[in-house]
């Protein structure tokens, strides 16, 4: 029997989409029940108030939740958001309901095993309820009070062995594509790039430092599936330097319709023959491809690595083999200053594990100390470099100025000229102007 | 209630305490195929909707098994999934980044099995538990974010409207007709923190009422420069009222430069601008992250204001479907949405989709503003 009379949520439990109402009455039911005999730490219906300040809100149209409190576990200063219910006295089981972010594994591949410990942790401490997983890509729980916070805390790093995630002003738990596990286009490692940046910057994780929140998102390739490029203030981006690796039989293949184009991802459709001419050669962003006498050829040299080619013929067509990514710095959302993407800082870096990456460590941290002295409050690093400038980042980074940074060239003459760029300098004797000048 | 200690000590908190760890390292998660050929693929392939086969250059295959879910879930949930994997795939599963699940699997006999198993699968409301599909030409799964479950600012709710667009397009997540993907976000606020502005359309949360001030507290909850400085629009200063004979210090909006975002009362709980009125959704289109043919490209709002109208939001749904089967009618081959409008030009989009053209729809948001307007005489009658 629901606690609460929930008519709006339950018109969300048909249609075919997989309904969260049901997911969280299933729970509500589950804990009732409690047939594990589990003594949960925080109020057993606590899903049935969810669904009734949920309810509420449907209702009246407006949010029931408060702003967070400090909350959070000892030495951390993010990982909890603090979450309380602005009625408590109806929903005393959600009054208060933290919210806690879990370190995912990179490219959020899981056994059962971890799933079935994270899980009888947040069964008997939380709320049974999480999110799988958050925007950023921790492992969201969804609601706890706060003396299970440390509990929580405890039994993840020492049951475990895993952390918290970020909040706050620091660095937010970074992520990345599935990469070299199950991609052929991945041009770097991206997951173990990921892991190694992620354990040498816990302290700037766990220990607000910044001006504002800051994101590593690391994609294989530039189809960018974790969308670095959107979505993180330093985007690393896979990339090659060498030609695209053609096989000219795959090739025939495809032309010859043995070989579905685009992996096939067109099938419910019927589109016609494959027509290698409009579908690619036309398509190139940089119309350095041609098809003639049963031969493709690419211009290297003027190929702009779109992927489109490669996405389309993939088994004829391969990445090169010197490898490396693209670093963009910037990206974000509209909050405050309206949306940027990541503008291209350095064309091309190796990806090398070999000197536990060190250059792009190098890089990060110039990045970082000209943020920490030049950022304002509460200033993403993109709208840091909108009011310095791109030149301003390009020179603290430590990074040569490149024609690639740009999409063409500055708009205005209001060059910021410096005393040394100038012969002679900026000091001149107003006398001796005077000699050549009459007043 | 009694309480279980996990072993913690409150009175010692350093004592044998644990931080800064991280993650556990991935490699332990990945099934025995994967492992075996990181880095060593050769190509893939979409057999069917919902099912990816991936061979390695040692010739391995492996197969994919991929199915939808609602990001919120519970460990009953999870559990089932666990249960899931570990019949059909070693014990091993994954999430995607826009909150699928995928199952490896050995065989194409056996991926067809599993994706049958799943797509039986039902909540007893009616729901699919883990509908198959979410691959190629076709609708997968929205990123979102918290809404009325469990945020301090939302403007609308964003599990439902999810669940309602999920439903309205769910053909599409099965299918693979459309002329590109279609990559659908939702965001319940102007903070986005499911970054909504690269999607090929974007649900929006949005306010259209200035803040009310709570005078008589702010000052107690909120540092009153904190909270000037927060306005990006300089809308907000330093004020004094008296209400009962008492002076209160707090701060004066001027209500004609509220953009609506939000920031202010991020800094200051005295200023909410949630209402059930002035609340709803924008609806934003055309914006993608992929580099392939074209440039990655922000989402330009179409539709500045639908009502919230939950459970189902019928406005919202009727207005992402009519753009959906414009596009998927309209568009060409490889063509992403909002490349399907920059072809045919914005003015016809709006023809196409029926939409209405409002003033609202025209920047006025500092310098990128003017790169938003018509700099030449070529444009469609």
């Amino acid at each position: 029997m629901a606690k609460h009379k929930t008519p709006l949520l339950d018109q969300l439990e048909s249609g075919p989409w997989p309904s969260f109402v049901s997911d969280i009455k299933q729970e509500a039911d589950a804990r009732a029940k409690n047939e594990k005999g589990l003594d949960y730490q925080i109020p057993v219906d606590c899903p049935d108030d969810l669904l009734g300040v949920l309810e509420m809100s449907y209702t009246d149209g407006e949010t029931h939740w408060k702003h967070g409190g400090i909350v959070g576990v000892f030495g951390y200063g993010g990982g909890v958001i603090g979450r309380y219910c602005d009625q408590p006295q109806m929903f005393p089981g959600v009054a208060h309901f933290h919210t806690v972010r879990v370190a995912q594994p990179n490219g959020k591949w899981y056994n059962t095993e971890l799933l079935r410990n994270l899980i009888k942790i947040w069964e008997l401490r939380g709320s049974g309820l999480t999110n799988m997983h958050g925007a950023t890509g921790d492992i969201v729980f969804l609601g706890t009070t706060t003396p299970q916070l440390e509990e929580i805390f405890w039994e993840l790093t020492h049951d475990l062995e895993i952390d918290l995630g970020g909040s706050g002003s620091n660095l937010r738990t970074p992520a990345t594509c599935l990469g070299m596990s199950r991609c052929e286009y991945a041009c770097y490692d991206t997951q173990e790039l990921c892991y190694n940046l992620t354990q040498e910057y816990q302290d700037e994780l766990h220990r607000p430092a910044f001006p504002y929140k800051f994101k590593f998102k690391f994609d294989g390739c530039p189809n960018g599936c974790v969308a670095a490029i959107a979505r993180s203030d330093l985007s690393f981006i896979g990339t090659w330097k060498d030609p695209i690796k053609v096989d000219q039989e795959a090739v025939a293949a495809y032309v010859g319709g043995e070989i579905a184009p685009n992996a096939g991802a067109h099938a419910g459709r019927d589109w016609g023959a494959f027509d290698i001419q409009k579908e690619v050669v036309d398509l190139c962003p940089s119309n350095c491809i041609s098809y003639e006498d049963g031969k493709l050829t690419i211009d290297h040299k003027e190929c702009v690595r779109c992927m489109h080619c490669i996405n389309t013929m993939p088994r004829a067509l391969k990445v090169g083999d010197e490898r490396g990514c693209s670093v963009l710095c910037g990206a974000k959302a509209p909050i405050l200053d309206g949306p940027q993407m990541g503008s291209l800082l350095v064309p091309f870096m190796e990806v090398n594990k070999d000197d536990d990456y060190q250059a792009i460590k190098d890089l990060i941290e110039n990045i970082w100390d000209w943020w920490m002295e030049e950022g304002k409050n509460r200033e993403r690093i993109g709208e840091t470099m909108k009011r310095l400038g791109m030149a301003a980042l390009i020179d603290a980074a430590g990074v040569p100025v490149d024609a690639r940074q740009v999409q063409e060239p500055r708009h205005n003459p209001y060059i910021f000229w410096k005393a040394e760029d100038v012969e002679g300098g900026w000091d001149r004797d107003i006398n001796e102007f005077r000699k050549r000048h009459q007043r | 209630m009694a309480f279980i200690s996990s072993g913690y000590n409150p009175d010692k908190p350093m004592e044998g305490r644990i931080s800064d760890i991280g993650p556990r390292h991935f490699g332990e998660y990945l099934p025995p195929v994967i492992k075996k050929n990181f880095g060593k693929w050769d190509y893939h392939e979409i057999i069917e909707p919902g099912i990816l086969l991936h061979v390695a250059e040692s010739g391995d295959k492996t197969y994919t098994v991929r199915a939808g879910t609602a990001r919120l879930m519970s460990v009953t949930h999870i559990r089932e999934i666990c249960e899931i994997a570990d019949k059909f795939s070693g014990g091993y599963v994954r999430f995607t980044t826009r909150n699928n699940l995928e199952f490896q699997v050995e065989t194409e006999e056996a991926a067809k099995e599993l994706k049958t198993y799943l797509n039986g699968q039902t909540f007893p409301g009616g729901s699919h538990k883990f509908p198959v599909g979410g691959t190629g030409a076709g609708v997968t799964n929205i990123v979102h974010t918290q809404g009325w479950v469990h945020c301090h600012t939302p403007a609308t709710d964003a599990s439902g409207t999810v669940k309602a667009t999920m439903d309205v397009v769910f053909d599409d997540f099965q299918d693979m007709k459309l002329p590109a993907p279609v990559r659908i976000s939702m965001a319940c606020c102007l903070n986005m923190c499911g970054a909504v502005h690269c999607s090929d359309i974007a649900i929006l949360g949005i306010h259209r009422k200035p803040p009310i001030i709570d005078h008589q507290y702010l000052d107690n909850l909120c540092e009153i420069p904190l909270a000037v400085a927060a306005c990006p629009t300089g809308a907000v200063r330093p004020s004094k009222v008296e209400i009962d004979g008492e002076t209160y210090k707090t701060v004066a909006i001027k209500q004609e430069r509220c953009m609506f975002c939000g920031n202010c009362y991020t800094m200051c709980p005295s200023l909410p601008l949630s209402d059930g009125e002035g609340d709803g959704i924008a609806i934003m289109v055309g914006g993608k992250i992929s580099n392939r043919i074209t440039k990655p490209a922000f989402s330009k709002v179409v539709v500045p204001y639908v009502p919230n109208e939950p459970p189902r939001w019928p406005t919202m749904t009727k207005v992402i479907k009519k753009i959906l089967d414009t596009y998927a009618e309209d568009a060409n081959k490889y063509e992403r949405l909002g490349d399907w409008a920059n072809r045919i030009g914005w003015e016809r989009f709006f023809e196409k989709c029926e939409l209405p053209f409002t003033e609202h729809l025209i920047d006025d948001f500092r310098d990128p503003a003017y790169y938003t307007w018509r700099q030449t005489t070529q444009f469609k009658w």
